[in-house]
């Protein structure tokens, strides 16, 4: 079957790839910049330690090099690059000896709701599941206040304090701006698994940033 | 069929729990409706959407990180020795 087009590796990925495969290595710099840390926290996920990581993530580059010539566009770079990445760490993971614990949703109580039974009325209630009350109001917050380097480190902790998977789905649809299929891809997850992922994650940055606006209300 | 007077059949709570599929544009197109229909006439939800989507907005504002400079190094010689290889 094609691929959709809309899944097809943009012409600047087309354009990048003959720049490296031409040794243009200020081109590879900037794909490393790019890359570089999210892929060490994704193989993080797979194995046993940091130092394992980095010698993954540097399997993968030459990986990555190798098979450049054999990039088609079918998909786009990064998530080319993403599952050469994967597949080297599940392999180097499985010969350490674990058995891919990290599932998807590894680490992630499902059963627990990503909300508050107090949020609502109860079932004896006039209008069960309604608000108990307004939620905060953030309309008027100015984005000097939003946008500012406390905010954003804030959230920052918030992130890495999630379940390795919910953290690397936030990291790469809302920090990076990736599409859902390309994070599927790229962390070989189901759509569904991606969105009960990215819904948890998103609801504790949530959360984490309105115990802090309340806290430091001016 | 007759009228229903509420906001919808969808409750404040449901809402939050679909917050994320109507974002990824996941929702059925009944479910988007119902749940649009709700949003129109109910401020809770209405700042509940609000609040998720600035939260986004300040997620996609965290700073990347930098690369040690010695795993940049490493890196960029493997590069060159595929370069010259």
């Amino acid at each position: 079957m094609e691929p959709e087009p809309s899944l097809l590796a943009p012409s600047e990925d087309l354009a990048l790839v003959e720049r490296l495969r031409a040794g243009d290595e200020e081109a590879f710099e900037a794909l490393l910049r790019q890359h570089q840390t999210q892929m060490l926290r994704v193989a993080r996920m797979y194995v046993s330690s940091q130092a394992v990581a980095e010698e993954v993530v540097q399997e993968a580059w030459v990986g990555i090099l190798q098979g450049l010539q054999r990039f088609e566009g079918r998909s786009t770079l990064r998530t080319w690059m993403f599952r050469i990445l994967t597949n080297i760490a599940k392999t180097r993971g499985q010969r350490e000896g674990r058995s891919v614990p990290f599932s998807a949703l590894a680490g992630d109580d499902l059963d627990a709701p990503a909300m508050e039974d107090s949020w609502f009325r109860g079932a004896t209630d006039r209008w069960p599941g309604s608000w108990a009350s307004l939620p905060d109001d953030w309309r008027g917050i100015p984005d000097e206040r939003l946008l500012g380097q406390e905010v954003r480190a804030l959230v920052g902790d918030a992130i890495d304090g999630l379940p390795p998977m919910q953290a690397r789905v936030i990291e790469l649809r809302d920090v990076r701006g990736w599409s859902s299929v390309e994070v599927c891809n790229a962390l070989e997850i189901s759509e569904t698994n991606q969105r009960v992922l990215l819904h948890r994650a998103r609801a504790r940055v949530r959360h984490a940033l309105g115990g802090y606006l309340e806290r430091e209300r001016p | 069929m007759s009228d229903v007077t509420d906001v919808s059949d969808l409750t404040c709570r449901e809402m939050v729990a679909l917050v994320t599929e109507y974002l990824e544009g996941s929702l059925s197109v009944a479910d988007r409706a119902r749940f649009e229909e709700h949003l129109m006439a109910c401020e809770g939800c209405e700042i509940y959407l609000d609040q998720v989507k600035t939260s986004i907005r300040v997620t996609g504002r965290l700073n990347e990180d930098s690369i040690p400079l010695e795993q940049l190094e490493r890196l960029t010689s493997a590069f060159r020795s595929w370069k010259h290889a």
